[in-house]
């Protein structure tokens, strides 16, 4: 079998097995798996208004998927993401807060701060590898403490007088949409997900169709022979983190502009960057196939909200789930070996 | 001075035991060349199971719960950070993405037993906790004893034991040799007969045990319960301490003493003059801050094990 093959059942294996183990979770702790997913389901699609919280739900989580995925094509973890997304919602925040321009201005203006302060969040770590060759996770780690604690500082000082939510942007900055809120019952679906395609047509178009794409998956195969080609390995990586930022920065921009319209301080985070590194590994950093994935854990984690009332399940049997299906696309190498084993044995 | 001193040493010791447990679970599981993201995971493993096994067992044990569970906490870790050790070791998985899914099962395990049994999304506070206590003699010293060893946590004193234990064992022994080989070239480690997977499952399992370990030490002096929020980011500044201690056992405990002083001054710094007109904020990502400025060199540079993260494929070139 190829390698596309392989590319594509072993995530579907992954899935099937998590999703196997969650009901096997389910009935060692007492519950009916099939009441369980059942009522998971009902939570993602029960009616028009589940599907568009569920659709709002998958928005942020594509894009941050999109900006993993996207770094990881250069051959860089991008865990910063959760930071990029909590400095990315606050500048679209802050836009949309002190800047009073028409809506033409105004919303456009507010995406691009989003994306400009992810961009420039995820700049650091990529510098930092670029010139002194600092490993770029744990750089990324340690900016998403330093952005939560900051934002969360801001919050109180700047935006607001001691308070822990900031005030309403402005309509003129909002991606919410009175006529799909209508259609689903008012749910807070917003124009956002037609965002978070765009961004990964662009990357396709980014990755497949350009020269900039070309040299940074090169880079990502092997900076040395890169190199020798005339590549400037150290800036592809800049440029290939500050591009993932930017899609991370706009993840935050759904939330900022589009689910919640306010900044409010967090506790800890929002998970969307961890979450996002699910999709991007699940997707095989296919833009497709991060699409695709992102589909599939928003609708999880968006279900999981009607498992506690209607079968009596933890929320957080779908993390175990997510953390399942991750470890073991991460252990793809067993998998396949057992594909193979198995088909040997066939003939 | 002396007064200030002694309202913040102490605290800095608190917050700095589980930090150095863990850390040093993570200076054996990188030195072997095995990227531990999972530490976050395997300290909320050990809190989990801390607590869960003292609520249960403390009208039995009386006094001696909190001892009891730390160790059957750290005997989870151990048992938990297995999934890492396979997957990572034998399946070659990408050992921060392993890492990475470590953190959120470990989560999300805790947290969905938490309300299969307690119907809620906490537990009880527990009867039996750590509690302060003076050490006897020495707390009669004076100046140093009021400072050091009177209202003390007597797991911040193993902390530092067990980091002395650790470099002795990575310094001074034969296995400690096998491991640091292990994880800077595992070829020729394994050609003069050092078995590279066994050394490293062994030290990833440590790291669990010690991950677990102050996990649990965490939870039984700081929090006294288990929710989602029992532990937020204190597996990550322990990796950050590894780092910023320069994957050395005695450095990572420096580094975990330093980081609980800026933890303990963004509790206690309000009452100090000088202290309480820097923002909070600023004691609040110090740590963080610091050790990016290590690895970028301009705190001495901070050079990690060569085979640190590459899977070893027997065989391979």
């Amino acid at each position: 079998m190829s390698n596309k093959v392989f590319n594509i059942i072993v995530p579907v294996i992954s899935v099937i097995l998590g999703l196997i183990a969650g009901a096997i979770i389910m009935l060692l702790s007492g519950h009916n798996p099939i009441s369980g997913y059942a009522a998971l389901w009902n939570g993602a699609f029960g009616d028009s208004y589940t599907i568009g919280e569920t659709v709002r739900r998958i928005t942020p989580l594509m894009l941050t998927g999109l900006a993993i995925a996207f770094a990881f094509r250069t051959g860089l973890f991008n865990i910063g993401a959760e930071g990029q997304v909590i400095v990315g919602w606050l500048a679209a925040v802050c836009v949309g807060l002190y800047i009073d321009a028409p809506m033409y201005i105004h919303l456009p203006l507010a995406i691009i701060a989003g994306a400009l302060a992810g961009a420039l969040w995820a700049f650091v770590p990529g510098i930092l590898k670029a010139k002194l060759g600092v490993h770029e996770v744990i750089v990324t780690i340690m900016m998403n403490y330093i952005a939560l604690y900051s934002v969360n500082e801001i919050i109180r000082t700047v935006l607001t007088d001691g308070e822990t939510t900031s005030a309403t942007i402005a309509p003129t900055a909002s991606l919410a949409s009175e006529w799909l809120q209508s259609i689903t019952f008012y749910s807070r679906i917003h124009y956002g997900f037609l965002i978070a395609l765009f961004a990964a047509v662009l990357m396709w178009f980014i990755i497949d169709r350009t020269s900039i794409g070309y040299e940074l998956k090169s880079v990502g195969f092997n900076p040395h022979a890169s190199k020798y080609a005339g590549m400037n390995v150290n800036r592809n990586i800049v440029l290939s983190l500050v591009i993932s930022g930017s899609f991370a920065g706009l993840a935050g921009v759904m939330e900022g502009l589009g689910t919640y319209g306010n900044i409010s301080v967090m506790g800890g985070f929002t998970n969307l960057g961890f979450d996002g590194i699910a999709v991007a590994l699940l997707g095989a950093n296919n833009p497709l196939g991060v699409v695709l994935a992102a589909i599939l854990f928003g609708t999880l984690k968006e279900g999981a909200g009607e498992m506690p009332t209607s079968a009596g399940v933890p929320t957080e049997l779908v993390d175990i789930i997510i953390a399942l299906i991750i470890l073991f696309v991460a252990s793809g190498y067993i998998i396949r070996w057992a594909i193979l084993r198995f088909k040997k044995e066939e003939k | 001075m002396i007064e200030i001193l002694q309202s913040i040493v102490p605290t800095a010791l608190f917050y700095s035991a589980p930090l150095i447990f863990t850390a040093l679970g993570g200076v054996f599981s990188e030195r072997s060349g095995v990227i531990n993201i999972g530490l976050e995971g395997l300290m909320v493993m050990g809190a989990f199971i801390g607590i869960v096994f003292n609520l249960t067992f403390a009208d039995v044990l009386g006094a001696s719960t909190p001892w009891i569970s730390i160790i059957v906490a750290t005997f989870a870790g151990a048992l938990f950070s297995v999934i890492h050790a396979v997957a990572s070791v034998s399946f070659r998985a990408d050992q921060t993405v392993s890492g990475v899914a470590i953190n959120m099962l470990a989560l999300g395990i805790g947290v969905y037993l938490t309300k299969v049994w307690y119907d809620k999304g906490q537990t009880d506070m527990v009867s039996q906790p750590f509690y302060t206590t003076d050490i006897p003699v020495l707390s009669e010293i004076p100046v140093i004893g009021p400072i050091f060893f009177e209202g003390i946590y007597i797991t911040s004193y193993i902390a530092i034991l067990f980091a002395i234990i650790a470099w002795y064992v990575l310094y001074r022994t034969p296995f400690g040799l096998r491991l640091r080989s292990v994880g800077e070239h595992p070829m020729a480690a394994d050609t003069n007969g050092v078995n590279v997977y066994k050394i490293r499952y062994i030290a990833v399992i440590l790291s669990g045990a010690l991950g677990g370990l102050g996990g649990s030490v965490f939870a039984l002096t700081i929090v006294s319960n288990f929710s989602q929020s029992t532990i937020v980011g204190q597996g990550f500044m322990a990796l950050a301490a590894v780092i910023f201690g320069k994957w050395h056992p005695l450095g990572a405990m420096g580094a975990a003493i330093f980081f609980g002083l800026a933890q303990s001054l963004s509790v206690v710094g309000a009452g100090i003059p000088v202290l309480s007109d820097i923002p909070q904020v600023f004691l609040l990502i110090a740590p963080y801050v610091l050790t990016i400025l290590a690895l970028a060199g301009f705190i001495g540079r901070a050079e990690a094990p060569k085979a640190n993260g590459v899977p070893y494929i027997k065989g391979g070139r």
